[in-house]
Formats: structure tokens, C-alpha cells, sequence
């Protein structure tokens, strides 16, 4: 329920939406977007940031919170753990229990091979789950893939791998095809066409979407595949670090039982990196969208071992988190809302941003509104944000299209006593995706032989910012490339005797760089646990 | 700074702020949560909680992060539950109520208590969609289930031990892929993109210059 002060100011924004309906507010020209972003955007805050001085990308500039952990020794180092006592062995092994991990998993069954399957928390308990927007691929006719691959090239600031981007705007098509041969429920007209819309800094409307609901409709059924398939799943089991042979080619991992607190070998010939993101390390003290395992993970293991960094230095701010009321404080307001018409307004009810430009000058035009011009709403726990309006997309598509297009949205607001279809939404950008990680080609290789990376926790296709719905396709192109790779290649060049010498060479590194040692990684779980002061 | 209200996670008592969710509540009084948390925004179901008001009878169900504690509230988690799921091909299925009831006989013997609708934290109208699909209605089934989780609290409730949602799960990917009609243009693309329809422009945009990139980003036409 908003606060008798707020629903004085909501009144500003009603008394302009007539005036509003239907008029476009000005996209920004390259310069205008160039300048908010030097200006506003946390990325160009060079104080969150500090050069690693170890590892395969010494010298790249990474979040302070990821340098702390990519900096670190490995949790295992004084553990004495038996690496010939395997507890599971498996063709493939992969980690992480999101959707490109499942994407990857179905594939390589499909091509011949025994997928393991291990996750931290339970299988599903991802970022894929939480994508309530959609995902883009380019099949309507007055689209095509070269339009995707520009605005994707334009969106990642021409900094993408092209060769990336090929595969996966080649692949879109191919992969809405599977998603109905599965039987995903996407939104869809009478004769079975899919209903499209925009998402910001697209030039067609490609992003398909079910309900709001669109990652957890694609996940469920994912992992309904997975168990219809008979793959082993092992949850609660998070790789706390990866076992290389005298080669360096990756051989499986040690896993960690979240519960018993014992480890164990899982050996394979080929690994499969999905760990997802790492939104919970909470860069620059921003809030996050990202699910509670978001903790980098893959980055690090991948790292250690010799996998090199692309644009780790590049966050995604998703410009509408939620900034009241602060129970829900920093979780998503998704990108839908703007594709259906609302719009980010000031204290006075006034547009100052095209609502669908891309995420990162949506979010540095709206830190410019509060920041900068003070022109913000402040909440009574002091959290600035501002207005969006989504009684306008009730006015213009028709009453019911919230309950009809935005259902999660509307039953979590209700529970709060704010219903959206007749008053504002308050947000503020929210940490929310990790442009880069580890350097993949387009089978999802590393320079790590035998290791393979898919999802959020890969880098290059996006460049230096992610368009809506190009990470829900991202992650089943390149889980399924992967999955196919690698059980195709399954048999060749296996690893020799796993090991763990790799760490020695990087903990000398750490130790001539002077990094405390009990300086530890990965992080497995933030803590939220209330510090006792009494 | 809000009011502090008694709740008892199993059994011991905690002071909380008032304003707090109750997952919120847990990592205030102390715990490190590992079971019982994962999207931390209502879509993952992982968090399923049950709790009572003291001097209240009934049981009450929620989602731990989107709901707000209670004075005097005892509530506890249900991290797991031990819930059966069929395996099946999709593709050797047909869209029809023998196939529901091959796999899941038990939705005949539901009692009508309305115990699953009680239970939803999404506020699904479950017994309902149960009732779809005993008749055979797989579209409505299909939409009134849609909004499911999959926290598996209407399933801990039911005395017919039927597992709602992978009812739920089964006839929305029976009725998406055999009765919703495929997307023509969806084949169309597809069977272009094979074709090679598109690999010369490609092979000329991965090798075109930063210049020429932008000319073509900022100049492309947008549609409306």
C-alpha cells in the first residue's frame, strides 16, 4: 500500500496521462547515450572495480566483490581428499541445474552419452526460472536473423564475438521450434502464431513470452524432459572445484554436500560449466533480481584452471527492479511492461526516456532522473526510484491485459495492497545479468581442453550489454551446442588421472601477490544472517 | 524502526521487525538458510512454509518469501516432498483423458475437499483444474494451472494423495504441442535458415567493420 505522500504524487501522474497516451518520447542518438552512460552508469564507476593481478587474465579489470573471490584460494586447499576414490563417474558431467545445464544435459543424451548432472541448490533454482519477459528469435516474417544479429551487435555496443552472435540468431528459429515440439506454452494467436513484442532496443518484434512466466514455463518443462529421460540429478552438490589431468585438460570436479558436509569425486571425460551468474555478490551494494545461488562459481572454478575472462567488468542494471514497497525491494519488474507500453516517469508525472532503449541507457537515464536531477520519488525507507506507468498499458490495449499478460506482476504487487492496473509501479535499476564471464567459442569450448561453458556464466555473445530475451535464447543455443560437442567428441582425447596440481601454481600466485590465505572461494551461499549486536 | 513481534521458528521463539518476509525473518534470527530458498521472488516454489497464529486452529500454508511474518506466528519450512512424477515419452502420447488417467488414476478418487485450492499459494482455483482434467478439458486445465510453482504445498494436503501439478505439468505440454496448431512461420524460418538463405548476409555482417556496423544500427528502421 503506498503511503498518503505517495498517492498525493501519483495523483501528478494521472492528471498527465491523457496528454501522454499515445505520444512517443524521443529515442536518444548515439552521443546523447554515450553520455548518460559515462555519467550514470555503475560500469563507468571506475571506483567498483580493481585489476587482477593473477590468472590467465591478469590485468582485466573485474567488480571489486568478483576480484575478492577470483583473488582467493580454494576452499579445499587443506583438505585431504582421496581423488581415486570416485563417488560418480559419467560421460559428461555438468554443473549447474539452470537451463542451459538442462539444454545441455537433453542434448547430450539425445547424441549417445551419460550426462551427470549435479546443482547447488535444488535442480531448477536458477536465474532461467525467475525470466518473466521472454525470448527472442527471429521468426516473423517482417523479421530475420540479420536484423537480429544488428541489433544485438548495436545493443552489445559492437564489442560481441560476431561469431557468436551468428549462432545464436541462426539458431533462434531452430530453438522456438523445439520449445513446441516439447510442448512449451507460449503466447500464441488463433491459428498458432506467436505473439510478439518489443523489448528495448529491438528494431522488430521478436520476444515471445509466456505469460510473465516465460523462464519458469520453459525450466519446468526442461526438467521434466530431463527426468523423462532418465538422467542422473544430483542436487545440493555444488563443484566446489574442478579436477584437471597432467595435460590440463578437465577430467570432472569435486562436489560438496551441502548437507552432510562431505565431498566427493565426480570424474568424467568432459565437463560441462552452467553454474549461471552471480548477482548475490551484489556489486556496487546494488540489490539483485538474481536467484540466491547467483554466486559466481563457474567464474571462479573456470578461472583457476586456466580459462580466460571476457567483460567481466560489464553488469547488466535491469532499469525497473523494485524500488517500493521494500519487502521486494530490488527483485524484477519485468521488461514486458515496457514492451506493453508503460513508461518511466519523474516526481511529475513527466517522460524523460524512450521506455525501449537498451537496458543500460534505461538504467543510467533513470540514476540521471534521480540522481543527478533529483527529480526521483523518495519512499519512506529513503530508497529513491521512479513512477512507471502501468495503468497506461490498460488504456492502451484494453482492460484485462494486465491480468491476461502480466499475472505474476499483478498477484505479487497485490499482496502488497498495490494493484498495478490502476496505479504506478515505483522501481530502480537492480543488478541483473553478467554481460560477460568465461571466453567460449561456438560450441561453448574454453581454452581449457575438455571444458566446456553455457549460460550466464559464458561471455562474448553479448558484448558489453544483453538485450531482453537474448540470455533466455542464449542459454538453450549455447546449452545445447555444448551438449551436442561434447558427446560427440566424448571419446577423444580423454583425460588422463584427475588432479589438483593446478591449484598449487595458482596459490603460489596468490601468495607472491600477498593475498591472505584465508581469503577463500567459491562462495557457495551469500549470508543474509542478521549480525547479533546485543 | 518497525515494531518487533514474536513468531517461533519450530517451536523457538524469535523478535523480528514486523515488516519482515518471513524468509527475511529467518536470516534476521539467525539462521543460514541452505534448504528452503531459491528464486527469493515467488517463482521457484522452493520456500513453502507452514504456520499457524497461536489461538487459531487452522493451518496455513505460504511462500516464505513473499509473505510477511505474523505476531505469534510458528511456522516451519517444507523443504522437500517426496512426490512421485511419471516418466513418459511426449511423443508416443495422444492429447486425450486416457492418457491423464493411465498416469495419474488417482485424480478419480478426489473428495471434493478443496483442501489444494486452500493450499495455493498462487491462489490457483486447483481443485478446479483437477476437475478439467477429469473431464477431458484440457484447454481450461491448461490455463487455470498455468501459474503454478510447483511448491507441492496442494499436494502435502490432499487426502487422495494426487500430485496436482505434474497433473497440472502433463496436460499443459499435452495440450500445447498436440492441440495449439504449430507456428507456420516458425517452419518457414527454420527451413530458410537451412536453406542458407541468410548465410551471405551473415558472412558479410561477421566481416564488416566497426563503421560500418554502426551506420547500419543507427540508420536501421524501427518498427512500431
Amino acid at each position: 500500500m503506498y503511503t498518503r505522500e505517495m498517492k498525493e504524487l501519483i495523483k501528478k501522474v494521472e492528471a498527465t496521462r491523457d496528454q501522454r497516451a499515445g505520444v512517443e518520447f524521443p529515442r536518444m542518438n548515439p552521443e546523447e547515450k554515450q553520455e548518460v552512460l559515462d555519467n550514470y552508469h555503475p560500469d563507468y564507476n571506475k571506483s567498483g572495480f580493481v585489476d587482477l593481478k593473477i590468472g590467465p587474465s591478469k590485468g582485466q579489470a573485474v567488480p571489486d566483490e568478483l576480484g575478492e573471490l577470483l583473488e582467493a584460494y580454494s576452499s579445499i586447499k587443506d583438505i585431504d581428499l582421496d581423488l581415486n576414490a570416485t563417488d560418480y563417474e559419467a560421460d559428461i558431467l555438468i554443473i549447474g541445474g539452470g537451463g542451459a545445464g538442462a539444454a545441455a544435459a537433453l542434448e547430450a543424451k539425445k547424441h549417445g552419452a551419460e550426462p551427470l548432472l549435479v546443482t547447488k541448490l535444488r535442480f531448477g533454482d536458477a536465474n532461467t526460472m525467475m525470466a518473466q519477459g521472454g525470448i527472442q528469435a527471429a521468426d516473423k516474417p517482417e523479421d530475420s536473423p540479420v536484423e537480429h544479429f544488428i541489433d544485438a551487435m548495436g545493443g552489445g555496443h559492437y564489442k560481441n564475438i560476431p561469431e557468436l552472435v551468428k549462432a545464436l540468431v541462426m539458431d533462434g528459429p531452430e530453438i522456438i521450434s523445439w520449445m513446441e515440439d516439447m510442448g512449451i506454452m507460449l503466447n500464441k494467436e488463433e491459428d498458432g502464431s506467436m505473439e510478439t513484442f518489443h523489448g528495448g532496443g529491438t528494431s522488430r518484434m521478436r520476444a515471445h513470452s509466456a505469460r510473465d512466466y516465460s523462464g519458469a514455463e520453459i525450466m519446468r518443462v526442461l526438467r521434466d524432459e530431463v527426468y523423462n529421460n532418465d538422467i542422473e540429478v544430483v542436487e545440493f552438490a555444488p563443484a566446489v572445484e574442478l579436477l584437471i589431468d597432467d595435460q590440463g585438460r578437465a577430467a570432472g570436479a569435486v562436489l560438496y554436500n551441502l548437507e552432510t558436509e562431505e565431498y566427493y569425486i565426480a570424474r568424467a571425460n568432459k565437463v560441462i560449466m552452467a553454474t549461471g551468474g552471480s548477482g548475490r555478490l551484489h556489486y556496487q551494494g546494488f540489490p539483485t533480481t538474481n536467484h540466491y545461488g547467483a554466486t559466481g562459481d563457474g567464474l571462479i572454478l573456470s578461472y583457476r584452471a586456466g580459462a580466460e575472462l571476457i567483460y567481466p567488468d560489464t553488469i547488466q542494471y535491469h532499469p525497473t527492479g523494485v524500488a517500493y514497497p521494500p519487502q521486494i525491494q530490488g527483485s524484477l519488474v519485468t521488461e514486458k511492461v515496457r514492451g506493453l507500453g508503460g513508461t518511466p516517469l519523474n516526481i511529475n508525472g513527466e517522460q524523460f526516456v524512450n521506455p525501449l532503449e537498451t537496458r543500460d541507457v534505461e538504467a543510467a537515464a533513470i540514476i540521471r532522473e534521480c540522481k543527478g536531477r533529483d527529480l526521483g520519488i523518495e519512499t519512506p525507507t529513503g530508497m529513491i526510484g521512479v513512477w512507471l506507468d502501468t495503468p497506461l498499458i490498460e488504456r492502451i490495449h484494453g482492460e484485462g491485459t494486465i491480468e491476461k499478460q502480466l499475472p505474476a506482476m499483478h498477484r505479487r504487487y497485490l499482496k502488497y495492497n498495490i494493484d498495478m492496473r490502476k496505479e504506478p509501479l515505483l522501481v530502480y535499476p537492480t543488478l541483473h545479468y553478467q554481460n560477460g564471464g568465461i571466453l567460449i567459442d561456438e560450441n561453448g569450448r574454453t581454452k581449457v581442453e575438455n571444458l566446456y561453458v553455457a549460460g550466464e556464466t559464458a561471455g562474448g555473445i553479448h558484448g558489453h550489454n544483453r538485450l531482453m530475451g537474448n540470455s533466455l535464447l542464449d542459454i538453450l543455443v549455447f546449452g545445447r551446442r555444448a551438449g551436442q560437442d561434447a558427446a560427440k567428441n566424448c571419446n577423444e582425447n580423454k583425460p588422463g588421472q584427475p588432479g589438483l596440481k593446478h591449484l598449487d601454481k595458482y596459490h603460489q600466485e596468490l601468495k607472491e601477490a600477498g593475498i591472505p590465505e584465508d581469503r577463500r572461494a567459491p562462495k557457495l551461499l551469500p549470508k543474509y544472517r542478521h549480525q547479533k549486536t546485543s | 524502526m518497525a515494531e518487533k513481534i514474536e513468531i517461533y521458528i519450530m517451536g523457538k521463539k524469535y523478535k523480528v521487525p514486523e515488516t519482515l518476509t518471513i524468509m527475511d525473518a529467518m536470516e534476521y534470527a539467525g539462521y543460514h538458510i541452505k534448504r528452503g530458498c531459491g528464486c527469493r521472488s515467488g517463482f521457484c516454489g522452493a520456500c513453502g512454509t507452514v504456520y499457524r497464529i497461536a489461538g487459531d486452529k487452522e493451518l496455513k500454508v505460504g511462500l516464505a518469501c513473499q509473505t510477511k511474518v505474523e505476531d505469534q506466528m510458528y511456522l516451519a519450512q517444507l523443504p522437500f516432498f517426496p512426490a512421485s512424477k511419471p516418466t513418459y515419452s511426449l511423443e508416443e502420447l495422444a492429447s486425450e483423458l486416457d492418457t491423464i488417467s493411465y498416469y495419474f488414476p488417482e485424480i478419480f478418487r478426489c473428495v471434493g475437499c478443496n483442501s489444494c485450492t486452500k493450499a495455493c499459494p498462487q491462489g490457483l482455483n486447483v481443485m478446479q483444474y483437477i476437475a478439467y482434467a477429469q473431464r477431458g478439458d484440457f484447454e481450461k486445465c491448461a490455463e487455470e494451472s498455468f501459474d503454478c510453482i510447483a511448491c507441492g504445498l496442494c499436494a502435502s494436503r490432499c487426502p487422495a494423495n494426487i500430485i496436482h501439478y505434474q497433473v497440472g505439468l502433463m496436460v499443459r505440454r499435452l495440450y500445447s504441442k498436440y492441440e495449439i496448431p504449430e507456428a507456420d512461420h516458425v517452419q518457414k524460418r527454420v527451413a530458410e535458415i537451412n536453406n542458407g538463405r541468410y548465410d551471405q548476409e551473415m558472412k558479410k555482417l561477421i566481416n564488416a567493420d566497426i563503421d560500418e556496423l554502426k551506420d547500419i544500427y543507427n540508420n536501421r528502421n524501427i518498427s512500431s
